[in-house]
């Protein structure tokens, strides 16, 4: 049985029906005008070979082709991508089922900053009062390495509410080069997390060890292509509207092979994108459906998931504002122009701009993560222990995160109101009314026992004092201390005789 | 007989289930006999009083505290067991009117004049009704001069009095002095509680103990028989 994720029978939507045809009308014009720069020579003769107008522009520095594509091409071409994705794990009940028709949120960790910040608790006296001693966090960012990336995927195992795995560390051991990069980041992952694994590749001309690395853990061939156990992320365009030529050529060699992938763009409001709303949306939509219409012209129907991570642009140093209200608007918006097209959606919340964890990153994150998932999308990615503007992850955010989906699935519960409940809650109230004392708490108990009631939070002090990030830290060494399922001896062995750079030190059993 | 009855009982109180007809915390207890079948089934078999009581009631009562030290229970599962015990002892106390066997001691209780609020002096009652001891009610709204009559015609031990409000807490000044004017105030300890007052509160106008909740009342007690 895949994972049930949250379904959101009746989704957060901000703009009217009228509103998304003028976004998608928008969107069609800016695809033809001023259409999209291409630096990738394969993209451009596709979409000529399909009736695009196309134009060499010969630019010294930058050559490039424009390509004009008409609405009859993206119409098609969303019509032939499959309004249903899988994206499978090593163990089943990890699978998850992404359908476009359907507003059913998946919660997933994410992605790739290059700093890991670990916390540690140092005890303070009041100066006044020697006797007085508080433990004080501190935080220590480091550059991120493989076997962080290994303890991200155990302590992602063991999040409860976590569904899938997005590496939210980069790897940048002194022996991690850009040729073994892809191997070593999907095997850390792998073998350390039975979830979904989707990350985005490095160098393509790693894609064929990655792929058969995958089927021989997947079991083969024709199994990995029927349960796909690992996905990528491919960042083509780069804002504003500009096909990149070694990402378009990776999503290109992704499509042909058909495995699942999401095309991602993450515009600037204001900087790489207008700061409207109205602007960001048309143009962010235009750039999603021209990777899109590419993936399907490359191989119709090869699995594609509409890819959104907009932001606002802080007007103090115009990094990425995550934190703010609008980046949540054009994420909500962006997950309404996906299910307008029935297509799944991959997008973003919980990134916080501040650098450690705290007030502040919980209001920002929790804020984005509770209104972006009442918009239904199939893939909330980014959710898990980001913070300096995705700059940072904090596996002790990540445990506090996994805290506050558990609250926010547990709102997103269906209420329980039918004919059964009704003539139950007349009979208690009646009864209740004919004592003395007139409580209803002795029928507390049956719906606290049936696991009805939300449990406390389970970082809260016993006293007046705040203890929650060393409540939290206490229960992430726990859970890295838990075991994982591994991959087996014989596969891992396997892997390390045919796929060429895997770092010895990740094989457990030598 | 007697131990497998005593047994039962004690798991009754443990499970919370007044009668047979409680749902309790474990699965398929509905139709098995409760707290207050089981406490006649002991009297029926002339088990002492004093077995059914500590070894049956208080015994039991003793696990819950146990459960809800370790959050394995919670105030609901308490009360409920506190409920239980509070009928068991109701069948009892005839019985031990006879047999010459004292309870823990009588309380009366009241929400002060000017405040309505009761559901945390009702708690307090259930519990220490649970925990042995006589309580008397008075119910919310109740007048100083009602609680002194009160007092000076049952002759409780102690007095509990309860308000949530910043404006009627100081009715409870009102009765202390109320109790001193008729020469009662020596006869009785007074313990306040309830979310305005505070133990500050509690020394400004004379009170004996500040109560922080029921169970804080139930140490308090046994506080002052130790003392």
């Amino acid at each position: 049985m895949p994972r049930e994720g949250i379904p959101i029978p009746t989704p957060y939507e901000r703009m009217s029906k009228t509103q998304v045809e003028q976004i998608h009308d928008a969107s069609m014009q800016i695809l033809v005008n001023p259409g999209i720069i291409s630096f990738n020579s394969e993209a451009a003769d596709v979409f000529h070979a399909n009736g695009a107008d196309v134009t060499f522009v010969r630019d010294n520095d930058n050559p490039h082709w424009l390509i004009k594509i008409p609405e009859e091409l993206v119409l098609r071409a969303v019509k032939a991508a499959p309004k249903t994705v899988k994206l499978a794990a090593r163990n089943k009940d990890n699978d998850l089922i992404l359908n476009g028709k359907e507003s059913r949120v998946f919660f997933v960790s994410g992605s790739e900053s290059n700093i890991w910040l670990d916390a540690a608790f140092e005890s303070y006296t009041k100066k006044s009062n020697p006797a007085v001693e508080i433990q004080v966090p501190e935080f220590h960012p480091r550059r991120g390495t493989v076997q962080d990336l290994c303890y991200a995927g155990q302590l992602c195992e063991h999040l409860e509410s976590l569904d899938a795995f997005i590496r939210p560390v980069n790897i940048q051991d002194k022996d991690i080069t850009e040729d073994n990069k892809d191997v070593n980041k999907y095997f850390a992952s792998l073998n350390n997390t039975t979830k979904h694994v989707m990350a985005g590749l490095t160098s393509l001309a790693q894609l064929d060890n990655v792929v058969r690395m995958a089927e021989i853990v997947a079991g083969g061939k024709h199994q990995l292509s029927d349960n796909p156990i690992i996905s990528f992320i491919t960042c083509l365009v780069k804002s504003p509207l500009q096909f990149i030529n070694n990402t378009t050529q990776t999503l290109i060699e992704l499509s042909r092979r058909g495995l699942p992938t999401v095309v991602s763009v993450a515009p600037q409001g204001g900087t790489t994108a207008p700061i409207t709303e109205a602007g960001i949306i048309a143009q962010i939509n235009a750039e999603i459906l021209a990777g899109i219409t590419l993936s399907q012209l490359v191989h119709k129907g090869t699995p594609v998931i509409y890819g959104s991570v907009p932001a606002r642009a802080r007007m103090d140093d115009l990094n990425d504002s995550y934190g703010a209200p609008e980046s949540s608007q054009y994420n909500i918006d962006c997950v309404q122009m996906a299910r307008f097209y029935q297509l799944p959606c991959y997008s973003t919340a919980g990134v916080s701009d501040v650098k450690t964890p705290g007030i502040q990153s919980s209001v920002e994150r929790l804020f984005s993560d509770i209104v972006v998932t009442l918009s239904g999308p199939q893939y909330l990615h980014c959710a898990y222990g980001l913070l300096d503007k995705n700059a940072v992850f904090c596996p002790l955010q990540a445990v506090l995160d996994d805290a506050h989906f558990q609250i926010i699935k547990f709102f997103l519960r269906p209420p329980q109101i039918n004919d059964q409940e009704i003539s139950n809650t007349l009979s208690q109230i009646r009864e209740v009314m004919g004592t003395s004392q007139k409580l209803y708490i002795r029928h507390i108990r049956h719906v606290l026992r049936s696991g009805q009631l939300s449990p406390l939070y389970p970082f809260e002090s016993g006293n007046a004092g705040d203890s929650v990030l060393a409540l939290a830290q206490n229960r992430m060494e726990k859970l890295l201390a838990r075991p994982v399922a591994h991959i087996n001896p014989d596969i891992t062995r396997e892997v390390f005789s045919e796929i060429p750079g895997i770092l010895p030190r990740l094989n457990i059993y030598k | 007989m007697g131990e497998d009855i005593i047994a039962l009982l004690k798991e009754a109180v443990i499970q919370g289930r007044r009668t047979s007809s409680d749902e309790g915390v474990d699965d398929d207890m509905v139709g098995k006999p409760a707290v207050v079948e089981l406490t006649q089934s002991a009297i029926e078999n002339h088990i002492g009083m004093d077995v059914i009581i500590t070894q049956g009631l208080t015994s039991g009562m003793q696990v819950v505290g146990e459960k809800f030290a370790t959050q394995e229970y919670f105030i609901p599962d308490m009360l409920a067991s506190a409920e239980a015990v509070s009928e068991a002892m109701d069948i009892l106390r005839p019985h031990m009117e006879k047999a010459n066997i004292e309870s823990k001691g009588k309380l009366v209780i009241a929400t002060v004049q000017g405040d309505l609020h009761d559901i945390g002096k009702n708690i307090v009652a259930t519990l220490l009704r649970g925990a042995g001891y006589e309580v008397n009610d008075l119910g919310i709204d109740i007048p100083a001069k009602k609680i002194v009559e009160v007092i000076r015609k049952d002759k409780p031990n102690f007095l509990g009095l309860s308000a949530l409000l910043t404006t009627t807490m100081v009715a409870m000044g009102e009765v202390i002095e109320a109790l001193k004017e008729s020469n009662l105030r020596d006869n009785v300890r007074v313990l306040i509680g309830g979310a305005a007052v505070s133990e500050e509160f509690a020394r400004e106008i004379g009170a004996d103990a500040y109560c922080l909740d029921g169970f804080h009342a139930i140490e308090v007690l046994e506080s002052f028989k130790e003392g």
